[in-house]
């Protein structure tokens, strides 16, 4: 699958809510069975400060791909880390550099990238990008 | 000061004249995501009434030109208006002289400037300030400026677990090192009302100068700086029913008249050369450049507006608010409210079991009931309390019962979504 068919799974995933408080219990249910983030992963260059809630990101390659592994304290956001690690875990810097992020909006949890709700999770995305950018020139220096 | 027991002699606002005040304020009407809004974020800021809007906008329909040196007959009107509405801070307040009023942009440039001017006329190395564990990072900052750029050193008075200063380690820290105290009337995460006459007393009574930060205090209880002796006392005037961009720095005339300007430009200068410059009297000196003569006036009409009501009739209204709201909270399963203290004004933080407060306040939100969550501008109070932050409901006059009622009810939805 693409990321773009993962993003367009999610959206699927999500329309079949129109109340609400079912699509955030369908986030909080993801962030609850989001594999906890290892302790040794939990290190200070892992975490991005958000000023209401922090978010651990950890990145490494395997072969061409990145996998990613993630987590947050808020649960809410700890839900969307799960859908973001979803649509980015496991594809090559490529892919996710040349891929636009479209799924949140799209679930209507829009409002959890306002850089002004400082959770963490536009500086999360930033990150992986970074990732993403810094492996393909290390790949590309081999 | 008069403390809650005292204030019981005074009658309680009916739900008519809340009803009516509320009609004041035509943002409370709004819906939020199709609920009707419940604005328990007043600590942050305060709406506005209809009256200071209009008098905003009689103000640049009609008052207009900029003040002071003016000829002409619009500035003289201006001026007259700015001038007058450092008079009604003045009376507000208690001050004994209108030039004991500067105008600044809020508590944080107030602040700032006591900082500065009166670390550049009284302060040398190796001297001691004095703040508290439960600052605002705007009364720890400027601080940490001043005491940065003379080499003096911060002190930190610690709390007990109820959320109230330990004056026994306060009256050990004043030393003759010590140059000023800058401590909060009222907590912006606990809602502690702190002792501060008694903390300006014992200060005073070393020779040392007190600032207060009211920003969290005005707005709720009856302030008079001559009362409590302050040196200084600051507020901003968007929390207290006033316009966005305009504060109050009331100074004791002596010390004020000792410092040296903060800013330079016009309006703080006498006569100005290439080879020297001399400086204004007070209340100028301290003011460079245009002041928000608009924001003044309309700050002014705030303070009206408060004062026809009463702020002690606002004190015994909101604490009863808080009564209920803290009773109805604490009936909640896992609730820990974060300050508890006997002295407490009208801001409630908490937490619920092991929830992030984010995902609290983000819930929430979507029922239309807009708190504050974080760590409230006052990182240090909360790694000292070792929470990842609260949730903050702060009331203003207009909240009533049944705002209170629904967002207990909401929150009850919130917990189970969450647990």
């Amino acid at each position: 699958m693409t990321i773009n068919q993962l993003q367009d799974q999610i959206v699927e995933d999500f329309s079949q809510f129109d109340d609400w408080m079912d699509k955030y219990a369908l986030l909080i249910d993801m962030g609850n069975s989001l594999e906890p983030l290892d302790e040794q992963y939990k290190v200070p260059q892992n975490i991005i400060e958000g000023c209401q809630s922090r978010v651990w990101l950890h990145a490494e390659m395997d072969q061409d791909s990145i996998i990613f592994k993630g987590e947050s304290d808020a649960i809410l956001v700890k839900g969307i880390v799960a859908l973001l690690l979803q649509v980015y875990s496991g594809r090559t810097p490529d892919e996710i550099l040349t891929t636009e992020l479209y799924f949140v909006d799209k679930i209507g949890l829009k409002e959890h990238l306002s850089p002004t709700r400082s959770n963490g999770l536009v500086a999360m995305i930033k990150q992986i990008k970074l990732y993403a950018l810094a492996f393909k020139a290390k790949n590309s220096k081999l | 000061m008069l403390t809650f027991a005292q204030l019981n002699a005074y009658d309680m606002l009916s739900n008519e004249d809340i009803l009516q005040f509320r009609a004041d304020f035509p943002i409370l009407e709004e819906t939020i995501y199709g609920k009707p809004l419940v604005y328990f974020d007043n600590g942050a800021t305060t709406q506005k009434p209809l009256q200071v809007l209009s008098k905003i906008e009689y103000a640049y329909n009609h008052l207009n030109a900029n003040i002071h040196r003016g000829v002409h007959y619009l500035s003289q009107k201006a001026t007259e208006a700015h001038e007058a509405a450092r008079s009604t801070v003045a009376e507000f307040l208690g001050a004994e002289k209108r030039e004991e009023i500067i105008f600044t942009r809020g508590t944080t440039e107030a602040i700032n400037l006591v900082a500065f001017s009166f670390g550049e006329a009284f302060c040398k190395e190796g001297d001691e300030i004095v703040v508290t564990v439960m600052e605002h990072h705007s009364n720890i900052v400027p601080w940490q400026m001043v005491c940065e750029r003379k080499g003096l050193k911060l002190k930190v008075v610690p709390m007990n677990e109820t959320g109230e200063l330990d004056l026994q380690v306060y009256d050990s820290l004043l030393n003759e090192r010590t140059r000023l105290v800058a401590v909060a009337h009222v907590s912006n995460v606990l809602g502690t009302v702190n002792p501060i006459r008694q903390m300006i007393e014992m200060a005073h009574s070393k020779g040392i100068r007190v600032l207060v930060d009211g920003a969290q205090a005005v707005p709720h209880i009856p302030v008079n700086v001559k009362e409590l002796d302050a040196d200084f006392y600051v507020f901003s005037a968007h929390k207290i029913y006033g316009p966005t961009g305009i504060g109050v720095l009331y100074g004791n005339y002596d010390v004020l008249n000792a410092l040296p300007p903060y800013q330079g430009g016009g309006e703080m200068i006498d006569k100005v050369s290439f080879e020297k410059t001399t400086y204004n009297e007070l209340p100028f000196r301290l003011e460079a450049g245009t002041p928000d003569y608009i924001g003044s006036t309309a700050l002014a009409e705030a303070l009206r507006y408060v004062s026809a009501i009463g702020l002690n009739e606002i004190a015994v209204y909101e604490h009863e608010l808080t009564r209920y709201a803290t009773e109805k909270l604490n009936e909640i399963e896992g609730m820990r409210i974060i300050g508890t203290s006997e002295n407490k004004s009208a801001v409630i933080s908490f937490l619920v079991g092991s929830i992030h407060p984010y995902d609290i306040g983000m819930l929430l939100d979507k029922m239309g009931i807009a708190v504050r969550t974080g760590h409230h501008c006052a990182q240090p109070l909360i790694d000292s309390l070792n929470i990842p932050g609260t949730v903050r409901a702060s009331f203003a006059f207009y909240n009533t019962k049944e705002e209170v009622d629904v967002f207990i009810q909401a929150l009850r939805k919130v917990v189970i979504m969450l647990s």
